[in-house]
C-alpha cells in the first residue's frame, strides 16, 4: 500500500500540476465551448490551491482568494462569455496561427524552459514554494502561447485569463504575501472583463467577425 | 492627512464629478482647475516634505517628477479644453464620449501621481495597470476600426507588459521575504533599499528581468513597441501628448526603482548592459522606421521610441554623469514631445487630415502654429541652444569615454533620426501652403510654454534642479 | 504451489478470462444504450463456432496469410503471460521487460499489417496503413511511460514495477497519475476501441483494425479475435501491474491464501475495468483518423510531462 507520505506538499503539487495539464488542454483544443469548460475546470482547481494553501500556510485572507476565483472565473466569467458568444453568434471553431502537434511541443519546451529557471534560481526556498513558483510560470508562458497561437478574440482573451490563473497561483504559493496582491489581482480580472465586454461590443459592432485576422486588416502600420 | 492625500484626492475627485457634469464645456474648465490645483498641491512637498508612510512616499527621485507631471497634466488639459471643441464641431466626438473622456483624463492623472509616490510595490503595480486601463478606454475614444484595433493591441500587449511585472513583483518579495520577514513590510519600497544588498542575489537578477520586460513595454522598448504608434495615431491627439510626456516616464520611473534596488546589491547582475541593449535597439529601430512613416502622428511616436531609447541607454551605462543625462532628457522630452503634440494635433485639425503628404507650407499658412512646430522639431531633434542638445550631449561624452562603439552606434541612430526629422520638417513647414483650412481656435500657450522652458533649461539649469538631478544620479548607481 | 504451476495457471486464465472481459464491455455498453445485449459468454460461443467453421482463401493469397494468424495469436498470447497478474513471482514474467514487451505486440501487430496488405484489397491497404501510422504514434508515447516508471523504481522489468509500488511509500505523485493517463490512452488506441476506432463498425472506410482482418474466416478468423480479446486484457492487465498492484502475491513461495487474494484482486479489478472502459466508450464519439495523431500527441506529451515532474519532484 503506497503510504500518503508527505501530504500536504503531494496534494498542492497534485493541484497544481493539474492546472498545468488543464493549460495544455487549453491548447489542444478546437472547440471555443471547449476552451470555455476547461478555463473554468482550471479556475476550479485554482480556487482548490489557493484554499489549499491557505490551509497549509495559515493564513486565512487565502480563502478569500480561493471564493473568489471559485465565484468569478469559475462561473460567471465562463457563463458571460458563453452568451457573448451565443448572442454575438461568433465563430466557433478555433483557427490557429501554428497546428495543435507543434503548439504542445512548443509548450513541453516552455514547461522545461520555466522549470530550469526557476528551480535553481530558488534554492533558498521551500520546496512548495518553488514548485508552485515553477507550475505557475509554466502556466503564465502556456497563457502566453495560446494568446500567440489563437487567431480568434475570445480564444486570446481566455488565454490572457489562464495567464492570470498562473499569477494568481504563483502569489497564493508564496508564503505570506500580502492582501494588497491578491486585491489587485482581483480588480485586474473584474475590470479586464468589463471592457473585453465593451471591446466585444464594439468589436461586434464595427466587424461581423471576431476574427482577429479580419480586424488587422486594419493596420494602420502601412502609413 | 498629509500632502500626498491631497494630491492624490483632487483627480479623484475630479475624476467622479467629471463623470456627472452632462455639459462638456463646463467639464473642460473644471478638468483644466482640477488640474492647475494639483500643480499647486504638487509644490507643497517642496517647502515641507511629507512623513513616509507605508503605502506612499514623496523622496528626492520623485519630488520634481511628480510636480512636472502635475504640470504637463495642466498644460495638456488647456490643450484638451480647445481641442474637442473643433472635434465636437465635425461631429468626430459626441459630448456623452467627452464626460467619460474628461472623467477618464482625471483618473489617469490619478494613477500616475499614485505610480510615482508609491511606496509600496503593490500600489505601484496597480497603479500603473489603472493607468494602462484608462488610456487604453481613451485610445479607443473615436470607435473608428482603426481605433479599435490600436487599444486592442495596446491592451493586450500592456496586459501581458503588466503580468510579467506582477510575476516580478512576486519574485520580489520572494527574494525580500527571508531578509524582512512575512507581510507589508517586504513589499515597502523604503524599507527594501537598505537591506537590499542580504537578498539573493539570482532571485533579484531574475525579478529585475521580468520587471524590466513587464514594465519596459509601458516604456515602448523593442522589441515590446508594436504598441505605441498606433496607440499615440488613433487616439485623441491629448491622450498622445501625455501618454509621451508621461506614461513612458513613469514606466521607466519604475524600473528605475528596481534598478536602485539592484544597484544596493553587490553580487546581483548589472542590469545595466540588458538595458543598454534595449534602449540601443529602440533608438536604431525607431531612427530608421522615421523614413518611412506618412502619419504625422505616429511619426512623432516613434520620435518617442527611440527618445525613451536614448534614456534606458543612458541609465544603462550608469554612472553619475550618465544617469544625471537620462534625468535631464526624460524631462526635456516630456515637454518638448508634449508641445510638439499639441501642435500637431491643432495642425491636423486645421488640415483636416493626418497624412504627412497632405500637410505642407504651415509657415505660411499659419505662421504662428508652423514655426510652433518648427521649433519643437528642432528640440527634438537634438539641437542647441535646446535642453535636449544638452542631455544627448552628455550621453555621448560619457559613452564615448566608457564604450566607444556603442557610442558610435547611438551617435549613428541620432543622426538617421535627425535626418528623418528635418526631412519630414521641411515638407511640413516650408514650401506652398497645400489642404483645407478649417478653422478652428487653437490653443497657442500650453506649446510655447513648454518650448520657452526647454529653450531655458538648455542655456542655463537652475541651481536646485542640477542638484537635484545630481543627488538622484548618485542614488541610481 | 511450484512455480511451474503457477506459470501454468497464469497462461490458461489469461486465456480463459479474455473472452469474458470483452463480454462485460459490450454488455455493459448495450445496457447503456438501452438493450439488454448479448450473454456475457457469447464471445466463447462466437469463437467455438468460428473454429467449427470452413476458412476461405482468396486465390492471391500467400502462405503469410496462413501462417500469420498462429503468430500473432501466439505473440500476444506469450506477451499476456509474461505482464504478472496475481503475483509477481512467475518465471514467465522474468522473459521479457517491459520494452521487449513493447517490441513483441510491435511484431504480432507487424504479421498483421502485412496480412492486410496480403491478398490485394483496398481496404486492407487502409486498415494497416491506419494501424502502422497509430502504431507509430503510440509506441512512443508507451515508451515515454516506461520510461518515467523506469527513472521511478529503477528498472524495466514489470515484477521489479509491480513490487517497488507495493512496498514503497511511493504517495500521490503527479507523474504516476500522468503516466496513467497516458498509458490508458495508449491502450485505448492499441486496442482500437472508441475514440481511435469503433470495433463494432459495419462501415469499411471508418475501419482501422477490422479493415485488416476483413478477409479472413473460420479458425484463421477465430484465433485473431481471440488474439485481439487477449490484447484487451493485457492491456488492463498491464495498467494494474504497473499502476494499481494491490492485493498481488510478492511473497514466495506463494501460499494459498495469497494466491486467493491475488486472483480475487485481479478479477475484481479487471471486471471494474471493463465496466470503466464500457462507460468510457458510450460516453465519447469516435475521433476523426487525422486527429487520432493529436490524440497520442497528447498521450505522448502527457508522459513527457510525467517525466519533467518526476525530474521536478526528485531535484527539489
Amino acid at each position: 500500500m503506497p503510504v500518503l507520505a508527505n501530504l500536504t506538499y503531494d496534494t498542492a503539487h497534485l493541484l497544481d500540476a493539474g492546472m498545468l495539464v488543464l493549460s495544455f488542454a487549453l491548447l489542444y483544443q478546437r472547440r471555443l465551448f471547449g476552451v470555455l469548460k476547461i478555463y473554468a475546470m482550471q479556475a476550479v482547481l485554482l480556487a482548490a490551491a489557493a484554499a489549499w494553501q491557505a490551509h497549509a500556510q495559515d493564513a486565512p485572507q487565502l480563502y478569500i482568494t480561493a471564493a473568489t476565483a471559485l465565484v468569478f472565473k469559475g462561473a460567471v466569467i465562463p457563463i458571460a462569455l458563453h452568451r457573448i458568444i451565443v448572442r454575438l453568434d461568433i465563430h466557433r471553431a478555433i483557427e490557429t496561427a501554428l497546428g495543435i502537434g507543434p503548439t504542445l511541443v512548443v509548450g513541453v519546451a516552455l514547461v522545461s524552459l520555466s522549470i530550469l529557471l526557476v528551480l535553481p534560481v530558488t534554492a533558498a526556498s521551500a520546496a512548495l514554494t518553488r514548485e508552485s513558483l515553477a507550475s505557475a510560470l509554466s502556466i503564465v508562458l502556456l497563457g502566453l502561447l495560446m494568446m500567440i497561437t489563437r487567431r480568434n478574440a475570445v480564444s486570446q482573451v481566455v488565454g490572457f485569463m489562464s495567464l492570470e490563473n498562473g499569477l494568481i497561483l504563483a502569489a497564493v504559493g508564496v508564503k505570506g504575501m500580502p492582501l494588497v496582491v491578491e486585491l489587485s489581482i482581483a480588480f485586474e480580472v473584474m475590470v479586464a472583463f468589463i471592457i473585453f465586454g465593451i471591446f466585444f461590443f464594439h468589436i461586434r459592432e464595427r466587424f461581423d467577425t471576431l476574427d482577429v485576422h479580419d480586424i488587422e486588416r486594419f493596420r494602420g502600420e502601412r502609413s | 492627512m498629509s500632502i500626498v492625500h491631497v494630491i492624490l484626492a483632487i483627480p479623484a475627485l475630479a475624476a467622479l464629478l467629471l463623470a456627472l457634469l452632462p455639459s462638456y464645456r463646463l467639464a473642460a474648465r473644471v478638468n483644466v482647475a482640477a488640474s492647475v490645483l494639483t500643480l499647486f498641491a504638487s509644490l507643497v512637498p517642496f517647502i515641507r516634505r511629507p512623513d513616509t508612510t507605508p503605502f506612499l512616499l514623496i523622496d528626492d527621485f520623485n519630488i520634481y517628477l511628480v510636480a512636472l507631471t502635475a504640470f504637463v497634466a495642466c498644460t495638456t488639459s488647456l490643450f484638451s479644453a480647445r481641442y474637442i471643441v473643433h472635434e465636437v464641431e465635425i461631429g468626430r466626438l459626441v459630448p456623452r464620449y467627452l464626460r467619460y473622456y474628461h472623467a477618464m483624463y482625471q483618473a489617469f492623472v490619478l494613477t500616475m501621481l499614485l505610480a510615482l509616490t508609491a511606496n509600496n510595490l503593490g500600489t505601484l503595480w496597480v497603479a500603473i495597470e489603472g493607468a494602462t486601463l484608462t488610456t487604453v478606454l481613451m485610445v479607443g475614444l473615436y470607435r473608428t476600426h482603426a481605433a479599435l484595433e490600436a487599444a486592442w493591441k495596446y491592451f493586450i500587449l500592456c496586459g501581458v507588459g503588466i503580468a510579467l511585472a506582477l510575476f516580478g513583483t512576486i519574485l520580489m518579495y520572494l527574494a525580500a521575504e527571508p531578509v524582512m520577514g512575512e507581510g507589508l513590510l517586504a513589499m515597502t519600497w523604503s524599507e527594501l533599499l537598505p537591506h537590499a544588498a542580504q537578498f539573493n542575489p539570482a532571485l533579484l537578477n531574475l525579478a529585475f528581468v521580468f520587471l524590466l520586460v513587464g514594465y519596459g513595454t509601458k516604456v515602448g522598448l523593442a522589441p515590446l513597441h508594436a504598441w505605441l504608434p498606433d496607440a499615440h495615431a488613433e487616439g485623441p491627439t491629448p491622450i498622445s501628448a501625455v501618454l509621451s510626456g508621461l506614461l513612458l516616464n513613469v514606466a521607466l520611473y519604475s524600473v528605475l526603482r528596481f534598478k536602485m534596488l539592484l544597484a544596493a546589491n553587490p553580487l546581483a547582475v548589472a542590469p545595466g548592459p540588458l538595458m543598454v541593449t534595449m534602449g540601443l535597439s529602440s533608438l536604431l529601430l525607431a531612427s530608421f522606421m522615421l523614413y518611412r512613416r506618412r502619419d504625422i502622428k505616429r511619426f512623432f511616436a516613434y520620435s518617442s521610441i527611440e527618445h525613451m531609447g536614448i534614456i534606458t541607454f543612458a541609465f544603462g551605462m550608469g554612472g553619475p554623469l550618465a544617469n544625471f543625462a537620462g534625468l535631464l532628457h526624460m524631462t526635456m522630452h516630456s515637454l518638448t514631445k508634449s508641445a510638439i503634440f499639441y501642435a500637431v494635433g491643432h495642425v491636423s485639425q486645421i488640415k483636416g487630415t493626418q497624412r504627412i503628404a497632405d500637410i505642407r507650407g504651415l509657415t505660411s499658412s499659419q505662421p504662428v502654429l508652423g514655426w510652433a512646430l518648427v521649433l519643437g522639431v528642432v528640440a527634438i531633434a537634438g539641437l542647441p541652444p535646446f535642453g535636449v542638445f544638452m542631455s544627448e550631449f552628455l550621453v555621448l561624452t560619457t559613452s564615448f569615454a566608457r564604450a566607444p562603439l556603442l557610442a558610435a552606434l547611438v551617435l549613428a541612430g541620432l543622426l538617421v533620426g535627425f535626418g528623418a526629422l528635418v526631412l519630414r520638417l521641411q515638407g511640413l513647414a516650408f514650401g506652398e501652403g497645400t489642404g483645407g483650412e478649417k478653422a478652428s481656435s487653437v490653443a497657442l500657450l500650453p506649446a510655447f510654454l513648454h518650448l520657452i522652458l526647454v529653450l531655458t533649461a538648455g542655456i542655463y539649469l537652475p541651481g536646485p534642479l542640477v542638484s537635484w538631478f545630481q543627488t538622484v544620479a548618485k542614488l541610481l548607481g | 504451489m511450484t512455480t511451474s504451476l503457477l506459470d501454468l495457471v497464469q497462461l490458461i486464465l489469461v486465456l480463459a478470462l479474455a473472452p469474458l472481459l470483452t463480454g462485460i464491455v459490450r454488455k455493459v455498453k448495450a445496457r447503456l444504450l438501452g438493450r439488454r445485449g448479448p450473454t456475457l459468454i457469447q464471445p466463447y460461443r462466437d469463437l467455438l463456432r468460428l473454429l467449427r467453421k470452413e476458412v476461405v482463401l482468396a486465390p492471391s493469397a500467400s502462405w503469410l496469410f496462413r501462417v500469420i494468424p498462429y503468430t500473432t495469436f501466439a505473440a500476444i498470447w506469450l506477451a499476456a503471460a509474461i505482464v504478472p497478474t496475481f503475483t509477481t513471482g512467475l518465471m514467465t514474467s522474468r522473459i521479457a521487460d517491459l520494452i521487449a514487451l513493447v517490441a513483441l505486440l510491435g511484431s504480432a501487430r507487424f504479421g498483421l499489417a502485412l496480412a492486410g496488405m496480403d491478398v490485394g484489397t483496398s481496404f486492407g491497404g487502409i486498415g494497416s496503413s491506419r494501424e502502422m501510422m497509430i502504431a507509430s504514434l503510440a509506441e512512443p508515447a508507451m515508451l515515454m511511460v516506461t520510461f518515467t516508471v523506469a527513472l521511478l523504481v529503477r528498472s524495466t522489468s514489470l515484477p521489479h514495477i509491480s513490487e517497488f509500488m507495493l512496498t514503497h511509500a511511493v504517495g500521490i505523485r503527479i507523474s504516476l497519475l500522468l503516466g496513467l493517463i497516458s498509458l490508458a490512452m495508449v491502450a485505448i488506441a492499441e486496442n482500437a476501441r472508441i475514440p481511435v476506432d469503433n470495433p463494432a463498425t459495419h462501415l469499411e472506410l471508418t475501419m482501422v483494425h477490422e479493415a485488416m482482418v476483413l478477409e479472413y474466416s473460420g479458425r484463421h478468423l477465430a484465433l485473431i479475435e481471440a488474439a485481439s480479446m487477449v490484447k484487451l486484457l493485457l492491456y488492463l492487465s498491464l495498467i494494474v501491474a504497473m499502476f494499481l498492484p494491490w492485493g498481488m502475491g510478492i511473497e514466495l513461495p506463494l501460499g494459498w491464501a495469497a494466491l486467493g487474494i491475488g486472483l480475487g484482486a485481479y478479477a475484481a479489478k479487471l471486471m471494474v475495468g471493463a465496466v470503466l472502459l464500457g462507460v468510457f466508450e458510450t460516453a465519447i464519439a469516435k475521433m476523426r483518423v487525422f486527429r487520432v495523431a493529436e490524440f497520442l500527441g497528447g498521450a505522448f506529451l502527457l508522459g513527457i510531462l510525467a517525466a519533467i515532474f518526476l525530474y521536478v519532484s526528485e531535484g527539489l
